[in-house]
């Protein structure tokens, strides 16, 4: 809506421990004004605390958080400027859907005429607006939401940030929650962090996703980016699903995998000859073959898991492990049958991401 | 279903026995006339109403429990704050320091007050000590020393209310309060205290209701000249054997006490309406 509502994010260098534990290592991320960045990890991969650190209710043992270019380490949550969704919302049980809304404003000291008139827009604007004298307990969960939405907003934050917001809503009832989070933070401008450990949630919701694993971020990017060409190993397997492959990196881009079968791979600099990788396939970017073919595996399928548009298939190779293809399934079109054999193949090399065996 | 109810039967049998059975026999002792106990008559009820001595006694009763939940309340609340704040560990020796008088006689906790309060006691060498007074101050036997000890002797059915509730508060509403631009009075005075209103009405019927029946802790420091409610029935009772008098004074009582600590708890459940997430 305004271009002045977007704020630009900027940590710098930061770490923190708690005691002898460091829950973040080194995290430099620089988000501008307007973007919506996820952090997805596991729990425990530090997220939380980074999320803490950007809100003020811990002081991070190194490192610095600018707020357009500005250092705000030694400003208290309630100077800060952040609005948080809590993934259990945090209503206040005792005071009404308006009262909520109207407390930060209160706290900000507005004048009484001008928070009625803003507490009624925010309902409005989560459409929200009949249950001004609710309770909190009377309403449904993705109520609950958009009045915790509301009240953050009213108080104009300069960054929002979402704390596994989805995570308590059911599946469709999330997806719609998801849609209208979007549309009203692409609508304000606000520059989002959205923490969560769903990779699907964060791969429909961010602009670039920041993948967490042990205090550090391991890649940031694009969702596209993040899927199609993970740097590590954990984003790989974090991300989307995948097939993972032991083998030995020999000449011409190519791996000998275990059991002695030879794979083209996209070229790798950093990998020398003898080098044990590890390949992983996604399951989509396997495709099965008509006849046996040199380079394609023969296999034969165990598992039929028609999912709708897309069927799963878990296939054994003759020689070595069991793998999972993904096919689109034609309009009407037959499943193949558990204990046909088959012929399969990477799509390209570039679709075999190799990773340094640790 | 049958075998269900037929268990309650053991407790109902106690209850009528040494309960309903009592207040049944003090009422119908409260209506008789005089110490030789003929006749019915509403007499001791008008003797207590038309004797502004008797009822000075009860309001002045029930003030002392008002002071002294007020009081145990204003230092309570503290300690169950600090007790849901602290960690683990910190959290188990402050509730056992809090819990740790109730494991003392009643007797031996108010014969140490004395100590504490008396004209040469601890308090006074204190107080002279530093040069604050040149006299020594006069608690014990005063109004102030029974409202200390009583806030003293009753804390633990202050603190454990209030603590229980607000280790079950949310943390995301402090949080979320910081947030939104409130400082920490404000988080608490707005977020906190209200949230607290079950424990703190919990916590205040039971301190009430123990402070206004504490027949040796009154009497003890409080000594012959303050007069509550409990020592005026004992005297009634044992010194002038007008049974008669003593039951009506017990009735008046208890329905006084009941209906304070009724409206306290009719107070609590609004609270409890609007805290409940």
């Amino acid at each position: 809506m305004t271009a002045s509502r977007s704020h630009r994010l900027r940590l710098d260098a930061i770490t923190h421990r708690f005691g002898a534990s460091t829950a973040v290592r080194d995290i430099n991320l620089d988000i501008a004004g307007g973007e919506l960045v996820a952090l997805l990890g596991p729990s425990g991969c530090g997220k939380s605390t980074l999320l803490r650190i950007i809100s003020g209710f811990i002081r991070q043992s190194e490192g610095r958080v600018l707020f357009d270019d500005s250092i705000a380490d030694a400003l208290s949550p309630a100077e800060r400027g952040v609005g948080i969704v809590f993934q259990n919302y945090a209503l206040f049980p005792h005071m009404s859907v308006g009262e909520n809304v109207a407390y930060g404003l209160q706290a900000h000291k507005w004048p009484r005429e001008r928070i009625a008139k803003r507490v009624a827009e925010m309902l409005d604007l989560v459409h929200m607006g009949e249950f001004a004298s609710r309770r909190p307990r009377e309403l449904s969960g993705g109520q609950q939401q958009r009045v915790a939405l509301a009240r953050c907003l009213a108080i104009d934050p300069k960054v929002l940030l979402l704390d596994e917001p989805f995570g308590a809503l059911d599946k469709n009832l999330r997806l719609d929650m998801q849609i209208e989070v979007k549309r009203l933070q692409r609508q304000s401008g606000i520059t989002t962090i959205l923490v969560t450990h769903d990779q699907e949630e964060a791969l429909s919701m961010a602009d670039r996703i920041a993948v967490m694993s042990r205090g550090r971020i391991e890649q940031i990017s694009t969702p596209t980016g993040i899927y199609d060409t993970p740097q590590t190993l954990f984003v790989n397997e974090f991300v989307g699903t995948t097939n993972v492959l032991r083998g030995e990196f020999i000449e011409d881009s190519a791996v000998r995998l275990e059991h002695g079968h030879v794979l083209p791979v996209s070229p790798n600099k950093t990998l020398q000859q003898g080098h044990a990788v590890i390949v992983s396939i996604r399951p989509e970017q396997l495709r099965f073959r008509p006849a046996p073919s040199a380079g394609a595996f023969t296999a034969i399928i165990t598992t039929v898991l028609p999912l709708g548009a897309q069927v799963v298939y878990d296939v054994a190779l003759t020689a070595g492990p069991s793998l999972k293809v993904a096919e689109t399934r034609d309009a009407e079109g037959a499943l193949r049958p558990v204990g046909a054999t088959v012929y399969l193949a990477p799509a390209s090399p570039a679709a075999c991401h190799v990773f340094p065996a640790s | 279903m049958e075998a269900d109810s037929r268990l309650v039967l053991p407790l109902a049998a106690l209850f009528t026995a040494f309960f309903v059975a009592p207040l049944v026999v003090l009422l119908l002792l409260s209506l008789h006339g005089d110490i030789a106990m003929r006749g019915w008559t509403l007499g001791n009820y008008v003797k207590f109403f038309s004797d502004p001595f008797s009822y000075s006694i009860l309001i002045d009763t029930l003030l002392l429990g008002v002071k002294a939940t007020l009081v145990c309340l204003l230092f309570g609340y503290p300690v169950a704050w600090l007790c849901a704040r602290a960690g683990a560990r910190w959290q188990s020796v402050l509730v056992f320091l809090v819990i740790l008088p109730i494991l003392t006689s009643v007797v031996v906790r108010t014969f140490s007050w004395i100590v504490i309060l008396g004209r040469q006691g601890l308090l006074n060498q204190i107080v002279m000590g530093l040069g604050l007074s040149n006299e020594p101050l006069r608690l014990l036997y005063t109004e102030i020393g029974v409202v200390m000890v009583l806030a003293q002797v009753q804390m633990p059915l202050m603190v454990l209310p209030i603590l229980t509730v607000l280790s079950k508060l949310d943390p995301n509403l402090g949080d979320a309060s910081r947030v939104l631009g409130a400082g920490e009075w404000r988080t608490f005075f707005r977020i906190t205290l209200p949230l607290s209103m079950p424990g703190i009405i919990a916590g205040c019927i039971l301190t009430y209701a123990a402070s206004v029946t504490a027949f040796v802790t009154q009497t003890l420091i409080g000594g012959a000249r303050l007069i509550y409610m409990p020592l005026d029935i004992y005297q009634q009772a044992v010194g002038a054997n007008n049974w008669p008098f003593a039951a009506a004074l017990s009735i008046i009582f208890m329905v006084t006490v009941m209906i304070v600590v009724g409206v306290l708890g009719a107070i609590g459940r609004r609270s409890e309406i609007h805290g409940r997430a």
